[in-house]
């Protein structure tokens, strides 16, 4: 019993010191910056699961941004990447293990807005700065002092293919969301609601339904739509993919519209020719470069991968390069100056366009439309906000 | 709803269904003979497509050899999985070799994740699977009969090796008493091994037929099918193959239906169709088909 006890209070002062050793770095004066040996900027993305070609993307533009600025304030950077594989509880998991464990100064990520919004609840709680590359969904970052991006956000991207869709003479269109993903069902609910402001009802829209994460099934769903001229399925490229498939097996000869979430490999290669003809709203298109940075990174992205970036793939070197910037102009790596600089972000030229960061921690930016061409994403339009 | 959209639907009904039937089938053999639920049979189901994928895209084998590769090969690592993580803990508590299962299947899916990667694979079908057709009013490819066609042959040749063969009496037997039919000059471990063999070529069809209805491969698919074959299983009576295969019909229907019927409700498909399971088992607690065991100490 006795050496139990003695065994418990060992523990507790073991476990009492390693707290206390573990927050000396924060007591640290700002004059001992040149003895810090590196500093850690996390990542976490999808890297496995469904998502997986999305954060896979991203990754690539992390990657080439991380090669091309490796210190920043004269110190080298060590980026640490921890795969959330999709699911929300990984996501918090993983920022748990950026923040806590790698002691990271900021982190980038993460495609999929469910994720980000997992993540975000613990960067809010342990204050520390974090940059989106691609998470949509207008929750991500509202209320929160500490989850930033760099892209546009939802309500916009609904519009943007309600207007796609009333100007290209579709009257009747049907709405299949993915109930699990906040991404999906806030789309649906922003297309619909711009759906309602331009054609002045809810009429056209013939039918609304769901699918859950990892259903593969939607012939019921389909079955519902009717006499609709377009779907508008703003999933996954996943499950976007096989949904268009059956879509077609069924004899639906309409339009199939998306959203950035489409914009993967996969999209074409598992819906095959289903796929040809669909467009989707996105951030980027190498084929629309807007700023003076656009030329030089398609050119290095080229040399580096053998092909065109992606929007996600831009989106996640825009956002490492962002973090880098608020770095700079913080002068430091405290969490709260990097925060501030981060809100503060002005005209930040990236390479998907110029960056603004508003009062809510969003970028306004213009959105592209894309079309699937004999395989290829094909670049439409550009729609400004 | 007008006929022809509730009999397109309930063609699609039985296509999925006939998918569920055959893991199904896996679930309960393994579960009649061990008192055992694989759980890592979903991922045999994930390994069978896989299998069939690289045939083709990797050693360019016809659609055929391809799939006969992935069905050996699968069979193999059930065989295996039998042999390195079950025999070993038989004669333990029936918990041990539950957890060692659910062991087998994380492995399973993490080595998976880890040798093929985790972003979605595009699986094609060989060109006469991918045909339209009409029949009336109702679409659909032309994998849908081959799906059902299948299954169905395949449930009709396991019926007969049971009841017909050396093998299969002995499978019976097992279930009943492995010990008793051991002392009778049975090989116990060679008829559970067999048992295993043909669980796992089933569900090496079945993923292969999966993969060919959903071309869309990645290492987590065989949780989902695996579940809901799972509670097909259940649902006819698990420790019976003849309920194993009207279980999965049966969730296959219902589930196309009750999104058909009811599209508001078609998020929360699963949170239904369990439902169902639960309500049937409250008044028949052995299934539809299964009969009441006496539980053996």
């Amino acid at each position: 019993m006795l050496l139990k006890r003695i065994l418990n209070v060992g523990f507790a002062l073991i476990m009492i010191s390693a707290v206390l050793l573990g927050c000396t770095p924060e007591a640290e004066e700002p004059g001992e910056i040149e003895e810090i040996e590196e500093v850690v900027i996390g990542v976490y993305e999808p890297m496995t699961g469904a998502q997986a070609a999305g954060g896979v993307q991203t990754m690539q533009g992390v990657d080439l941004a991380y090669a091309q600025k490796d210190e920043v304030l004269g110190v080298p950077i060590r980026m640490v990447l921890v795969d959330n594989r999709g699911d929300k509880a990984e996501s918090a998991t993983a920022m748990t293990r950026l923040i806590e464990q790698e002691n990271a100064i900021a982190v980038v990520g993460s495609y999929g807005s469910s994720n980000s919004m997992a993540g975000g609840e613990v960067s809010e709680a342990a204050g520390v700065p974090v940059m989106g590359c691609s998470p949509t969904n207008p929750l991500v970052t509202e209320g929160k002092e500490y989850y930033f991006r760099a892209c546009f956000i939802d309500p916009f991207q609904g519009r943007v293919m309600a207007k796609y869709a009333t100007e290209h003479d579709i009257e009747k269109v049907a709405i299949i969301q993915n109930i699990s993903q906040d991404y999906s069902v806030g789309l649906a609910a922003f297309f619909k609601q711009s759906w309602v402001e331009l054609t002045g009802s809810e009429e056209g829209i013939v039918s609304e339904t769901s699918y859950q994460d990892g259903d593969q099934d939607f012939t019921a769903q389909l079955s519902d739509i009717g006499d609709a001229q377009a779907i508008f399925a703003p999933g996954y490229y996943g499950d976007a993919a096989l949904l268009m498939k059956q879509a077609r097996e069924m004899g639906f000869t309409g339009l199939f519209m998306g959203t950035d979430a489409w914009e993967a490999p996969e999209l074409v290669d598992i819906g095959g020719d289903s796929a040809e003809g669909a467009v989707f709203s996105s951030h980027y298109s190498a084929e629309a470069a807007t700023t003076p940075a656009s030329a030089p990174f398609v050119e290095a992205f080229r040399a580096e991968y053998g092909e065109a970036p992606s929007a996600m793939a831009a989106l996640g070197y825009d956002a490492y390069m962002l973090v880098i910037d608020a770095i700079e102009r913080a002068g430091s790596f405290d969490r709260e100056a990097i925060r501030d600089a981060m809100a503060a972000t002005e005209n930040f030229e990236g390479v998907t366009g110029y960056i603004t960061i508003n009062e809510i921690g969003d970028a306004v930016k213009d959105a592209v439309v894309l079309e699937v061409q004999n395989g290829e994403f094909k670049y439409l339009s550009t729609v400004s906000p | 709803m007008t006929f022809d959209s509730f009999l397109q639907n309930l063609a699609n009904g039985i296509s999925l269904g006939s998918l569920y039937a055959l893991i199904a089938i896996g679930y309960t053999m393994v579960y009649g003979i061990l008192r055992l639920i694989n759980f890592a049979h979903g991922d045999l189901v994930m390994l069978g497509s896989y299998f069939a994928f690289y045939g083709v895209s990797m050693f360019f084998l016809p659609w055929w050899a391809a799939f006969i590769f992935a069905i050996a090969v699968t069979a193999g690592v059930g065989v295996v999985m039998e042999k390195v993580a079950y025999r070993p803990l038989r004669e333990f508590p029936r918990i041990n070799l539950f957890t060692a299962a659910v062991a087998v299947s994380f492995l399973l899916e993490n080595l998976a994740i880890v040798i093929f990667g985790g972003r979605p694979k595009a699986f094609s079908r060989p060109p006469f699977l991918d045909k339209m057709l009409n029949i009336g009013s109702i679409t659909f490819v032309s994998y849908t009969p081959i799906i059902i066609g299948v299954s169905l042959v395949l449930f009709v040749g396991l019926i007969l090796i049971i009841n017909h063969t050396k093998a299969g009496t002995a499978m019976r037997a097992l279930s009943k008493d492995i010990e008793t039919t051991g002392l009778m000059g049975v090989n116990t471990n060679k008829i559970i091994m067999f048992a295993f063999l043909l669980g796992s070529c089933l569900a090496a069809v079945g993923g292969i037929l999966w993969a060919i209805k959903f071309p869309q491969i990645n290492p987590l698919m065989g949780v989902m099918p695996g579940l809901k074959a799972f509670v097909a299983a259940v649902l006819g009576g698990i420790g019976n193959v003849g309920g194993a295969m009207i279980g999965g019909l049966l969730l296959g229907i219902v589930e196309i239906m009750l999104v058909a019927f009811f599209p508001s409700l078609s998020g929360y498909r699963d949170a239904f169709s369990f439902s169902i399971l639960i309500l049937l088992l409250l008044f028949r607690p052995t299934g539809i088909m299964g009969e009441v065991q006496p539980e053996k100490v």
